[in-house]
């Protein structure tokens, strides 16, 4: 079978992936449906080669993880399973209770984009779900194959490596599921067992060496972060008129800015990071940005890495102290949102040092609109009259956490703030907006140029709604409140022919509407 | 007592002790496993009530499976709908004397059966027919249904098939069956679809703890429906809760001196 001149070792067989570059994208034709069933088969496998790059050697030391696939892999994974099952109720439970019911199996993007079965929800934790039975259950060692149990071998290991990186652990599956069973929390364990073997992923595991050395994803150190600051704020005074600050590790200010590092340069996230700066600047607020916390994303949930994410998100435990800040505000980005609701208080906790009438992280979204209905800010929708826009939820957002005192505020409020920045809003279609929506097909990790392919594909849904309310209503931006699903369109949409400008941030429009000087 | 009362007794008090205990340790594991972070999935209550709403709306409507998937939500509802309901029919057996309203229940309701039969029969056909489902199920997922229909199937027989002779059998039956679970079973009725039906129930209470069938209890500790969306108001901190023999979260870490922050470009 295998030449011995070409003789593979062990993680290349695993990690080996091809990468397609003439793939074209799936065609735009308005419907979301399964795939269509040939000849009354599944075609298995057909994007298992779609892999992203391992991680090096000097990446996983960085993290305290194996530098390379350790011999006794299987010894090791199965000890970590063990670990992560005395260690999370999710994984324990979810591992057992899966009746293969079906009902997730329409409902993840990258199953509908690439008509790969392994990617339909319950395929994909079977991958796990079968070397549990097999090592840790008495149905699956009394029945075996039966049962579903595998042994871990190779091709078992190879298939976790491409499929548990084909998913955004955006949770659309758990909504459906009957007993609530999530795969995210699947694909993490499974990722954090790859870890604990040496198996890494190299875009997530370089980015968090990177916040871990230098304090943020895109590895900006204090005085480059300083520069492309001032620059900015000399761009803003050209564009305005006015002197509108960017203000970095200022102690003392009011409130302390938790921002993903891209807003800082990447296009289309820095038009957002003016709008933050115009609403703090017009709203006579004081902010500051801060080296330490320079960055809201976490990277450390993707591969489950609890003591990872810790360590993430400590950064902004020590901003909040160092900085002697009042308030907590994070920007537009989906799953930094999902940690600083959600985590933040159990990670690093609790928050006694800020103001009582505001002790807990508030999302941009609720701390403008506050503002506009306050009168703090005044927004003129003329000056974005130009656009009919339509709100993609990102899936961490919608599924993950919440905005304002009510349940579904994380929907409401980012539209009211659409709403009153422009005339012209239009919903996508109901089944893909609010907790039905989509992910962006780049999500959890997934952000890496290699694996494009599962990117355009995973996009699909996304695009379809899209295109259709560009078609039906002239819908020509879609505001989003996410660096990852930013960064992912504005790369995908011109594959599907759709122009990159459809792309941008809330905070855009903010930014364009809001009325400077022009104080009551 | 006779050798075979010996056995199908014992067959009995083996099975049902396998199913209890069984069950009990998956119980104790799933309480006793943490739940580090919050997970609440939208749309999450605020509020302990609103959760168990939400767990109502679960378990007794199916919610979430209803927007997911509308046939296998009717074929699964009927079916765990018939299963209560003949399993509230069959405490005439274990019942000294029969209440009034379980009696006319019984003898009004001919049709429970057969439905819950249909319902496993479409269920079994749906992961046949569809190509998604079939690809997703294993044997084992075909086995379960099927043993449920050879319960429902033997059962019916007993009742509706006058060939079958349980008719006959039923005082018998009340006082092996009923006595069983006050320790001094009557002789076991010689009957041989009683037998077969009654060993199949006593497969299934064997394989219950160890299967699928634990989502009956596992949907209670689901931390996606279970938890309340209450972060903001109360902090999550798992590391207060010890459980012997469990590892624990670690605590934060954010009284930690300033990070080094690298100036090199």
């Amino acid at each position: 079978m295998a030449d011995p001149a070409v003789e593979k070792s062990p993680a290349e067989i695993v990690s080996e992936g091809q990468h397609n570059k003439d793939f074209k994208p799936p065609e735009l034709t308005g419907e979301i449906g399964a795939p269509p069933v040939r000849d009354g088969m599944i075609v298995k496998g057909v994007t298992s080669a779609i892999k992203p790059h391992m991680a090096k050697p000097e990446i996983q030391s960085k993290l305290g993880f194996p530098e390379t696939l350790v011999d006794n892999w299987e010894e090791v994974a199965v000890r970590k399973l063990g670990e992560l099952l005395e260690r999370y109720k999710s994984l324990q439970v979810y591992l057992d209770i899966c009746v293969r019911c079906g009902s997730c199996t329409d409902k993840c993007q990258f199953y509908l984009g690439s008509s790969d079965p392994n990617n339909m929800p319950v395929a994909r934790a079977e991958l796990l779900r079968r070397v549990y039975k097999r090592y840790f259950t008495t149905e699956g060692r009394i029945f075996g194959k039966m049962a579903g149990a595998q042994k871990l071998d190779l091709g078992v290991l190879s298939d976790w490596y491409a499929y548990f990186h084909q998913c955004s652990q955006c949770r659309r599956c758990s909504v459906f599921c009957p007993y609530g069973i999530d795969t995210a929390e699947i694909s993490m364990a499974a990722r954090e067992i790859m870890d604990s073997i040496g198996l890494g992923q190299q875009y997530v595991n370089a980015i968090l060496g990177k916040v871990h050395e230098i304090g943020n994803n895109l590895g900006m150190n204090p005085k480059a972060l300083a520069a492309t600051l001032e620059s900015t704020e000399e761009d803003l005074e050209e564009e305005t008129g006015q002197k509108i600050r960017l203000p970095l590790d200022e102690e003392g200010a009011e409130v302390l800015m938790v921002t993903p590092s891209a807003d800082f340069f990447a296009s289309p996230h820095v038009e957002s990071l003016l709008g933050y700066a115009k609403v703090f600047h017009q709203a006579g607020i004081s902010w500051t940005l801060s080296t330490a916390a320079s960055e809201a994303g976490n990277f450390g949930m993707f591969i489950g890495n609890y003591s990872q994410m810790r360590k993430v998100a400590s950064r902004v435990g020590v901003a909040i102290r160092e900085m002697k800040t009042k308030r907590l505000v994070v920007g537009e980005c989906g799953h930094a949102w999902r940690i600083a609701y959600s985590f933040w208080n159990t990670l690093i906790g609790p928050f006694d040092t800020l103001d009582p009438k505001y002790p807990a992280p508030q999302h941009i979204c609720e701390f403008t609109l506050d503002l506009v209905k306050r009168g703090a800010i005044k927004l003129d929708k003329s000056a974005n009259d130009e656009f009919t826009v339509t709100f993609h939820d990102s899936c961490n957002v919608a599924r993950g956490s919440a905005m304002g005192d009510r349940p579904g505020g994380q929907f409401t409020i980012p539209r009211e703030l659409i709403k009153a920045s422009c005339s012209r809003f239009v919903d996508m279609d109901k089944d893909t907006i609010r907790e039905k929506t989509f992910c962006c097909g780049g999500g959890g990790g997934l952000l890496t140029d290699e694996i494009m392919q599962i990117r355009v594909q995973g996009a699909m849904p996304r695009v379809q709604a899209l295109n259709s309310v560009m078609q039906s209503d002239g819908v020509n931006f879609m505001a989003l409140i996410c660096a990852i699903c930013k960064a992912q369109l504005t790369k995908v949409l011109p594959k599907y022919g759709i122009p990159v400008s459809v792309a941008g941030g809330v905070h855009q429009l903010v930014g364009r509407a809001i009325e400077l000087g022009a104080k009551a | 007592m006779s050798g075979l009362t010996i056995v199908f007794s014992l067959f009995f008090y083996i099975a049902f002790n396998i199913f209890l205990v069984g069950i009990l340790l998956k119980l104790w594991k799933y309480a006793a496993t943490p739940a580090p972070l919050k997970i609440p999935q939208t749309p999450a209550p605020k509020t302990a009530a609103g959760v168990g709403f939400r767990m109502f709306q679960e378990v007794a409507l199916f919610k979430s499976l209803f927007r997911g998937n509308k046939l296998v939500w009717l074929g699964g509802y009927i079916f765990h709908l018939g299963l209560l309901l003949v399993f509230i029919k069959h405490f005439r057996f274990l019942l000294p004397s029969t209440p009034l309203l379980l009696d006319n229940f019984v003898k009004y309701d001919l049709y429970t059966g057969f439905i819950l039969l249909g319902a496993l029969a479409f269920l079994f056909i749906l992961r046949l027919a569809i190509d998604r489902h079939f690809f997703i199920s294993v044997i084992n997922d075909y086995l379960l249904l099927g043993l449920l229909m050879a319960i429902a199937s033997t059962g019916l027989l007993s009742r509706f098939w006058p060939g079958g002779g349980v008719k006959a059998n039923i005082p018998e039956i009340k006082a092996f069956v009923g006595g069983l679970f006050s320790f001094h079973p009557g002789p076991v009725p010689l009957n041989a679809l009683f037998l077969i039906h009654f060993s199949l129930v006593m497969i299934l209470l064997m394989y219950f703890p160890f299967s699928k069938m634990m989502h009956a209890f596992g949907v209670f500790f689901s931390p996606t429906r279970n938890q309340i969306d209450n972060s903001r108001q109360k902090r999550w901190g798992p590391w207060t809760v010890r459980t012997p023999g469990r590892p624990q979260p670690e605590e934060p870490v954010y009284a930690q001196p300033s990070f080094a922050v690298s100036d090199e470009d």
